[in-house]
């Protein structure tokens, strides 16, 4: 059980991104791949906890799951795999063992609301 | 002032902290000329004792280390320190994982010119170790004979995430009908082609074979650096 931890760095890049433009975060947009080794469920509900008491308080946690692709050999194609259980070509059913998708755990977007001056 | 909502692109890694001091570690190892291996596997497959048996014997011939993680107690560094060689306990507290900072951390002090092999045991864990690279060479991964054929199946992110794994215990594999095949055929349908050891550090059948391994790998750096 990492996740907090993770969703401790997590508050912290976004909290840097936005100290930067003075800004309000509302929702920090993760991109979790299927082999991130985190899990998803764990991730958000300790994403409110490790908001608690800092800038990032209030906002929320946006996941996209993203599925694993390998290359495959045979094919010569990035392709699904048939399960986390078989990294096979979903297509062909060769054995692949070259990831080229499906590890991420990587903030893409902060949705921000910026204080900006009236129209004079 | 009037709150105006936007969406602006980041793209960060959230573990880049890490995989910066993974890969500044990386660096050092190569430059040193140290082959560093990492050990991964759940609560009691016989990592220590597997690493006792391997320091044991290469410290005849190289200058061997060992970094060994757990959350609390130095009991494993206090085993390992029967192979003679040098051996630093990491105790993580809570923590159920080996984080690359920690590995820093305890290196300090040591000249890593003066190896040849280090080993870093990870805490025992088949979960969260996955997620952090810590500059090693090979990640290797154990299950012992009693634990099923099927980890592998169940634990399929760190199974993916290795570079070579071991079946220890062997020598109680009649004891529990432990099926080999079944075994290795669940580890190569998680990571196709991955290399797949069997010992007994009990009865030191099989280390022979590993050991020749880890020369061949050692002898391979030496000349890629001398190049």
């Amino acid at each position: 059980m990492h996740e907090l931890s993770i969703a401790m760095s997590i508050v912290e890049l976004a909290g840097e991104e936005s100290g930067r433009r003075s800004a309000q975060v509302k929702a920090v947009h993760l991109k979790l791949g299927a082999l991130s080794g985190v899990v998803k469920e764990a991730l958000l509900s300790c994403y409110e906890m490790a908001c608690e008491g800092t800038a990032l308080q209030g906002s929320r946690l946006l996941v996209e799951d993203v599925p694993v692709l390998i290359f495959c050999p045979n094919c010569k194609a990035q392709r699904p795999i048939s399960s986390v259980q078989l990294f096979c070509c979903s297509e062909c059913g060769a054995p692949a063992s070259a990831v080229v998708q499906g590890k991420e755990l990587e903030v893409v977007a902060l949705e921000i609301e910026e204080c900006v001056p009236n129209p004079v | 002032m009037r709150p105006e909502p936007r969406l602006i692109e980041i793209r960060k890694n959230v573990l880049k902290q890490n995989d910066l001091v993974a890969r500044s570690l990386r660096e050092r190892f190569h430059d040193a000329g140290v082959f560093v291996v990492s050990l991964v596997s759940s609560p009691g497959s016989g990592k220590t004792a597997f690493l006792e048996k391997i320091l044991t014997l290469l410290r005849t011939k190289y200058r061997v280390a060992a970094l060994v993680g757990d959350l609390a107690t130095e009991n494993d560094a206090v085993r390992l320190a029967r192979s003679l060689a040098p051996v630093k306990q990491i105790t993580t507290g809570t923590l159920c994982h080996l984080e690359a900072t920690m590995v820093q951390n305890a290196l300090e002090g040591w000249d890593l010119a003066k190896l040849d092999f280090l080993f870093i045991e990870n805490v025992g864990n088949l979960v969260c170790p996955s997620s952090y690279d810590l500059g090693e060479d090979l990640r290797l991964v154990l299950i012992s004979v009693t634990e099923g054929e099927d980890k592998p199946l169940k634990y399929p992110t760190i199974f993916n995430s290795a570079d070579m794994a071991i079946i220890t215990k062997i020598d109680l594999a009649a004891a529990v009908e432990f099926n080999w095949e079944t075994a290795f055929n669940n580890i190569q349908a998680i990571r196709p082609g991955m290399p797949v050891f069997q010992l007994s550090a009990k009865t030191g059948d099989g280390m022979d074979a590993y050991l020749e391994f880890l020369a061949a790998r050692h002898k391979e750096l030496r000349q890629a650096a001398a190049v």
